[in-house]
This record gives structure tokens, C-alpha cells and sequence, in this order.
């Protein structure tokens, strides 16, 4: 019996996500009174035996070519092979892209309940429930898995990262590995940027800038803050920004623990996609906005002259610091 | 060529969100359902294109839902659905529902097969993978475009940061969203012919529930925003360090 976690990687480098995933899943461990295992499909370049500070006692590794590439399937049926040498009874994925992707299949291939977007640890006085968002934020429910085996993808930024002391035990993951069905072609990734799923601190604009020339002072704030920038509907259809910085409804749902929306009205598609940040600062020159009800800090003032001060005075504070 | 589109019955953006039934269920007094928008802006809408690019493929809707989703897939059928299947049950997990969509696509063997990327009630985002893994198909998701030359499938997909290109033969399960297609609008002609589209009401078959909801529940209310002058920045600079402890 064991409370296993699968540990995602991009370009040979572990997620953040995952690294909450296995602090999620160590503390589910704790509660039930188990061992954390987890396990890596594919070639890392990270130290893996080092995650073993986040509570991670064992790590089953694989480096087989099979997942130089992702694809759900593959994966699925390793993780699954995984599970049942350890008798896991709790799994846990990152609610990220490839969670997404492999835990409803894994829930439907182990007839294992899959709670999608965890926030919170389970409950298990009474049966195994967790808490999770729903109508896009709006609302929570608390899910009962009614089966032995249990599958959790936790929200990105909805548990805290703790590091302790240790190091995991790494074994070779024996896994049959099925030849896959989806060839990757081609991979593209805006470099150096900061992922803004994953992102502690996002800056997010809109149409309020006017247009594209203006972005500058929203990049300098970012980098400042070590931020991703985002931006509202409006912006990634006119094409002022890509699309892959919309957030919204129809967006990315991201929930980091400070967005700061300059010159964004506040649409109700616009707040379902950031609604569950943990501090919104909204900065708009018109008091109506809708925005300001969902915020916990506001300035109603023009964004051309508060973001630079803003910047300025971030500037100053983290010299200090 | 044979497209299954996944059609699921959702509220409004704009509805209000309470519960009753001592918050175990989802209040529907005075709501304005819609069919979920990943599945008709994109899903249902790329379909419709795919059709028009090859006349000789056939669009089918499912939905899982009672009759009162009926409206909702007429829609859709206005839109440009051949036919529609409305499996007649009522359920909150995911696989249940999956099994369900899993049996109508045996059933009718598809070569294609789309889901919007999550509700925007349930945000479950599962319904593409266990639909695939139960017909052991391969699942490829978030996809922001999709080609079709032949059998072979060329589908962009998000990574973190990114995209990622993947080619698969069909059969295949796919799970859109933005950027593969724009929203349409059905128009009159369409909407008098959805009303004479075979739409078939079937039993569910026996499946497992995984999962239920014991409690729905609302976030606490903002406590209020707090203002702060824009003459005075280094007042915000504070509070969101010493206050918020967010910077």
C-alpha cells in the first residue's frame, strides 16, 4: 500500500507542479499512515533522488525511449503497471497539461474515482472526500471517491511547497513499454519565459493599454516581479498579444498567488479564468469597473502613470530587502 | 468518415450559482442553460468544417442528460449535427457519463471523436481521456488546431508554455479548445431543418459511479476591495508585502 505520485517532466526538467504533487501527495501518505512513492517516465536531467526532500520516499524511474515523446496512452499503461507493484492506493497527479491528459485515463482504466482539480488534502474522516472547484471557480464541491483505489490532480498553485530533509531511493520502473499511436512532429516554446500556469505572481493587461506599442512598462513590471504577463480577451483577438497570455473563460485558468489586471474591465468570462488567485490588485481609471469587486486592492487611476510608479516602487522595496 | 461530437448541457456564464437541497444540489431556478461552449465553439464548429471540406462525412451529437437537454441539442443540430443521441440519464461522474459516450461510440464506430476540453460547470476536463481509454483509442488534448489528410490526423496541442504538433492515424479521441475554430451562429434554414433531424433518446447502460458529490459549497465573499490613491503607490508596495505577504 502506498500513496504514489506521478512526477511530470518538460524538456528533461521536473515540473513545479509536480514538485507540489509531491508534497500533496507526501502529507496524503502522512494522513494515512503510508509511504510516498512516485514515479518519472523518461530520460531527467534534474537530480531525481533529490526530490526525496519533499517527502518522497521511493522513486520508480524508467528512461526508455518509449517516453522520449508524450503520449497519453504510453503513459498511462506505465503508470498503471507502476500503481500495481505498489499497491498504490492513492495516486496523484498535477492537475497540468499531461494530468489532464493521462488521469482520466488511468481513472478509467483502474475503474479508480478521479477527483480533477483537487485544493485542498482529503478528508478522510468519514470515507475519502476532497475539495474541488467548480462552475469555473464560482463554486466548490466536496467529491467522495467511492472506490479502493483513489486518484487526485491537484490544482497548480493550490498547495504549498515544503522542503525538508532526505533523499529517495531510486529503482528501475520494469514497465512493458506499448509502442504509441501519436508521433510528435514539431515542439515550440516561447523561451525563457516564466510558464504561466505555473506562474507565483502574473501581470495582466488589457485594452485599457491602447495597444501593443504600450506593453513595455506591463514586461518591465513583470520582470521586476518575476511575473508572467497575461492578458484579457480583447488583446489576444485583436492580436496585441499571443494567445497563449489570454486568460479568461476561454483562456488559460490560472490561480497564482498575486494577479495584477491593469486597464481590464473585469467581464464575468474574464474573471472565471482568475477568480481563484489568491490577491487580485486591480488598477482602472474608471471606478465602475466591474472588477474592483473582485479585487483586494485597487488603485482607480490612469495605468500610464501608476504602472511605472509601481514598478519604481517594487524597485525599491526588493533593493531593500 | 463518421465524427462524434460530445455535446454537454451547461449554465449560462452568467448564471447565478446557488444550491439547494442542503447544497447537494446545483439550484436551476431561473437558469439559461447552453450547450457548453468548448463543445460547440470549438468541437461541434470544426466538425461542421470538416464537413464542409468532405461532404461525404456525417456529424453525429451525443449528450448525456434527461429530456430537458433536448433544447440544447436541437441547437446544435441547427448548427449543422446530422443526428443526435440523447443517452437518458443524469449523473455527476465523469466516468459513468464516459461509459455511456463510450458505448454510443462502439455503437456507431466512429472515426472521429471530439469533446470540448472541460465543462464549465463540473471543469473535470476527463470525459476525452476515459472515453478513449475505454474504447482503447489514442487521446490527444487541448488541442488549439486540427488537419485531417486522409486517415492521418495533424493536431497542435498546448504544452506548458507552448505547443507541441502531434500526427496520429484515425481513429481518435480529440478534446479542443480555443483557436480551432470561430463561433457560429445557427441561421433560419438550419434551424427549421434541425427540427425534422432524428433525434434518439436511448437507455444507459450499466456502469459504475466512482465518485459523488457530497456538498457543494460558495468561496467567502470578497471582504471589499481597498482602494488605495494612485499618488500614493508605496502604500499599495506596502500592503502587498506586509499585508497580503503576496510580493
Amino acid at each position: 500500500m502506498s500513496v504514489l505520485i506521478y512526477i511530470d517532466t518538460a524538456e528533461g526538467h521536473i515540473k513545479k507542479s509536480s514538485i507540489e504533487a509531491i508534497c500533496y501527495g507526501a502529507k496524503i501518505a502522512e494522513q494515512l499512515g503510508t509511504t510516498t512513492e512516485g514515479v518519472v517516465l523518461g530520460a531527467v536531467n534534474d537530480d531525481v533522488a533529490a526530490l526525496g526532500k519533499y517527502g518522497v520516499k521511493k522513486i520508480h524511474h524508467t528512461t526508455g525511449d518509449a517516453f522520449s515523446q508524450f503520449d497519453a496512452q504510453v503513459y498511462t499503461k506505465a503508470i498503471a503497471e507502476v500503481a500495481a507493484t505498489t499497491g498504490a492506493k492513492v495516486i496523484v497527479f498535477s492537475n497540468n497539461i499531461s494530468g489532464k491528459a493521462i488521469a482520466p485515463r488511468l481513472s478509467a482504466r483502474l475503474k479508480a474515482g478521479l477527483v480533477a482539480g483537487a485544493v485542498a488534502l482529503p478528508n478522510t474522516d468519514n470515507g475519502f472526500t476532497v475539495k474541488k472547484n467548480v462552475f469555473s471557480g464560482k463554486a466548490f464541491a466536496n467529491v467522495t471517491v467511492n472506490t479502493e483505489v483513489k486518484i487526485i490532480s491537484l490544482s497548480p498553485n493550490a498547495y504549498q511547497v515544503v522542503a525538508g530533509e532526505g533523499t529517495a531511493e531510486l529503482v528501475t520502473a520494469n514497465v512493458a513499454v506499448t509502442p504509441g499511436k501519436v508521433t510528435v512532429t514539431n515542439t515550440s516554446k516561447a523561451s525563457g519565459d516564466i510558464v504561466l500556469t505555473e506562474a507565483e505572481i502574473v501581470v495582466s493587461a488589457g485594452r485599457g493599454m491602447k495597444g501593443p506599442e504600450n506593453w513595455g512598462m506591463i514586461e518591465d513590471l513583470a520582470k521586476t516581479l518575476h511575473a508572467a504577463t497575461a492578458c484579457s480577451r480583447p488583446v489576444a483577438d485583436a492580436h496585441w498579444r499571443p494567445h497563449n497570455e489570454h486568460v479568461g473563460q476561454t483562456g488559460f485558468a490560472i490561480a497564482p498567488n498575486l494577479y495584477i489586471a491593469i486597464g481590464i474591465s473585469g467581464a464575468i468570462q474574464h474573471l472565471a479564468g482568475v477568480n481563484r488567485s489568491k490577491v487580485i490588485v486591480v488598477i482602472n481609471k474608471d471606478p465602475e469597473a466591474p472588477f474592483f469587486k473582485a479585487a483586494d486592492y485597487g488603485i482607480v487611476g490612469d495605468a500610464f502613470e501608476v504602472v511605472p510608479k509601481l514598478n519604481e516602487a517594487i524597485k525599491k522595496l526588493k533593493s531593500t530587502a | 468518415m463518421k465524427i462524434l461530437v460530445c455535446i454537454s448541457k451547461t449554465p449560462d456564464t452568467t448564471a447565478k450559482i446557488a444550491f439547494t437541497d442542503n447544497n447537494t444540489k446545483f439550484d436551476a431556478n431561473g437558469v439559461q442553460w447552453i450547450i457548453n461552449p468548448y463543445d460547440e465553439w470549438y468541437s461541434l464548429v470544426r466538425a461542421i468544417e470538416l464537413k464542409e471540406a468532405d461532404a461525404s462525412a456525417a456529424i453525429h451529437l451525443v449528450t448525456v442528460g434527461g429530456a430537458d437537454a433536448e433544447p440544447i441539442i436541437r441547437k446544435a443540430l441547427a448548427l449543422g449535427g446530422d443526428e443526435a443521441i440523447r443517452v437518458n440519464a443524469d449523473s455527476s461522474d465523469s466516468f459513468y457519463i464516459a461509459s455511456q459516450i463510450a458505448e454510443v461510440a462502439k455503437q456507431g464506430s466512429y472515426d472521429l471523436i471530439f469533446t470540448g476540453k472541460e465543462t464549465i460547470d463540473y471543469n473535470g476536463s476527463s470525459i476525452g481521456g476515459m472515453v478513449a481509454e475505454l474504447l482503447d483509442l489514442p487521446y490527444i488534448s487541448l488541442a488549439t488546431k486540427f488537419e485531417l489528410s486522409g486517415k492521418k490526423a495533424t493536431v497542435t496541442r498546448e504544452i506548458e508554455g507552448g505547443e507541441e504538433v502531434n500526427e496520429a492515424e484515425l481513429p481518435l479521441v480529440v478534446s479542443t479548445q480555443k483557436g480551432m475554430a470561430e463561433a457560429r451562429i445557427p441561421n433560419m434554414r438550419g434551424i427549421m431543418a434541425a427540427r425534422t433531424k432524428p433525434l434518439k433518446a436511448v437507455e444507459p447502460v450499466a456502469a459504475e459511479t466512482l465518485t459523488s458529490v457530497a456538498a457543494f459549497g460558495l468561496p467567502p465573499a470578497k471582504v471589499g476591495v481597498k482602494l488605495v490613491s494612485p499618488d500614493n503607490v508605496d502604500e499599495l508596495v506596502h500592503l502587498l508585502h506586509e499585508e497580503a505577504k503576496a510580493i
